[in-house]
């Protein structure tokens, strides 16, 4: 069963230039969203990218790059209600 | 000749961790793993010992290296308790193990390295995947939490990584160079810094433990399949103890909102808001937890609302309520089903934050303006009237 949410994926960009075919982002993706064609990284799946950060924090020549951060909604108006930015500081009581 | 030499570079002697005993300084004899103190790490004065679970065996502080600690395949009945009630917030905080370097069954200097987090949960369900198998594991310490949000806050990070193998000094003890870390770590580790800071390689295993025996007998090459996160059943329907702790705050406010509602109409029966308003809380928790992937929309508040309408509809049915008195008590209800359903984006393994913050700006003025209406506008209609 593939899940979908709104908005997933907008943020990742992928400079094939930069790109050496690794594969290090197909590793790392939880979401089978990278797929190597022709020796290059493609994004053949972004609406299941959860914005996770790990293809752009693993891609070693940077041609990967993602706003990434925490999916959950009491992180966000814990953030709203602070004025800090979300984070989950929900002291180990969460995940 | 490799093998000697491996030998006499290791500062621990293979033969006696595989016989689980350990060498305490100034005896020339192994001793029995009870005679040991339990291992303590400068950083963490007091660490809640494995010991107390009679599965790992504590190790001397050998020369500069802190020497491994051992670990087995059996989790016990009563850590299979602990992690039971654990899964309901109950002293979550602490449930967390020793970091540093553990044996698993009779390793040696050629045997794989995997990297794991120091939440005791994630500790009993790797080892308890690897019976049979002959490895180190390296523990960082993410202060109790999961690879996976560790990742995320950062403290299953590089330089935790870095810093654990060179103060447990791995090099030392392995003649590879290779780290298999969990995948859903790569979030938190930037595998190119710690290969230039240590020389270890990174390779990124499969997501979940049980798929690690598989992955290792196949030459560490991960299938597809081992590479993808889900969310089944069994997965969502594990988070839902935590949640509906949670919910639990809002119990008792739930049950005065519905006297109140029961007392500003006193014609209609008083247990349709008593059992509408309370009973959402498991609607909104545990049946959207279920139902998750069959509800349509992609907002999760709006398909907690949908239960949440189907709900009040059917307990309107059931107790023969008249619309005219069940909307304040149903519009109350649906708003909090749809609050609860959104906090359910957290659990979830696929929400990003740019959805969830719109789907955040977009459905809190509806839920809050639905429980403010529900509550007040029958007061006031009851006032006017
Ligand atoms: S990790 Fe970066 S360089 Fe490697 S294949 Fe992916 S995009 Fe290309
Ligand atoms: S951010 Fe995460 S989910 Fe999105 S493409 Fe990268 S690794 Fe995959």
């Amino acid at each position: 069963m593939k899940f979908r949410f709104h908005h997933n994926g907008s943020s990742l960009s992928l400079d094939s230039g930069l790109c050496t075919g690794c594969r290090r982002c197909v590793e790392v993706c939880p979401h089978a969203v990278f797929s190597i064609v022709k020796n290059r990284a493609a994004i053949v799946d972004r609406a299941s990218c959860m914005e996770c950060g790990a293809c752009a924090l693993n891609c070693a020549p940077g041609a990967l790059s993602v706003v990434s951060g925490v999916g959950c909604a009491a992180a966000i108006i814990n953030g709203m209600l602070s004025g800090k930015s979300p984070s989950c500081d929900c002291s180990a009581s969460c995940c | 000749m490799l093998q000697a030499l491996n030998k006499e570079s290791l500062p621990i002697p293979y033969h006696q961790i595989a016989m689980n005993h350990c060498n305490c300084p100034g005896q020339h004899a192994p001793n029995p793993p009870d005679a040991c103190p339990a291992p303590r790490l400068k950083e963490d004065p007091a660490p809640p010992s494995g010991l107390d679970f009679g599965v790992i065996t504590g190790w001397e502080p050998l020369n500069t290296i802190a020497s491994p600690m051992v670990a087995n395949e059996h989790v016990s009945f009563r850590e299979r308790l602990r992690n039971l009630s654990v899964r309901w917030a109950y002293k979550r905080h602490n449930h967390r193990i020793t970091p540093g370097l553990y044996s698993f069954g009779a390793p040696d200097g050629t045997s794989p390295v995997l990297v794991t987090a120091n939440y005791k949960l994630t500790f009993d369900k790797l080892r308890s995947h690897l019976s049979g198998l002959q490895l180190w594991i390296l523990v960082l310490d993410t202060k109790g939490i999961n690879v996976w949000c560790a990742a995320g806050k950062g403290t299953f990070g590089t330089n935790e990584l870095v810093n654990r193998i060179r103060s447990t000094g791995l090099a030392r003890l392995v003649t590879h160079r290779t780290l298999i870390l969990p995948q859903l770590g790569a979030p938190g580790v930037a595998a190119q810094t710690v290969e230039k800071e240590t020389g270890f390689r990174i390779k990124y295993g499969p997501v979940y433990a049980r798929d690690i025996p598989r992955y290792l007998a196949n030459g560490m090459r991960k299938t597809g399949e081992m590479r993808t996160v889900h969310f089944t059943l069994m997965e969502r329907l594990s988070v839902v103890p935590v949640e509906m702790i949670h919910a639990l705050r809002l119990l008792i406010p739930a049950i005065l909102v519905a006297l109140l509602l029961g007392f500003t109409k006193p014609e209609s029966p008083i247990a349709y808001p008593l059992i509408v308003i309370p009973g959402c809380l498991l609607i909104g928790t545990f049946l959207f937890a279920a139902l998750l992937p069959y509800l349509p929309s992609r907002a999760f508040s709006s398909r907690g609302a949908i239960l949440g309408v189907l709900w009040s509809a059917l307990v309107a049915w059931l107790t023969h309520t008249p619309m005219s008195s069940a909307w304040p008590s149903a519009l109350i209800a649906t708003s909090i089903c749809a609050y609860l359903a959104m906090n359910f984006t957290g659990c979830s393994t696929f929400t990003s934050q740019k959805g969830t913050e719109i789907e955040v700006r977009l459905s809190l003025p509806w839920i809050l303006s639905g429980i403010f209406a529900g509550v007040l506008l029958p007061v006031i209609l009851t006032i006017l009237l």
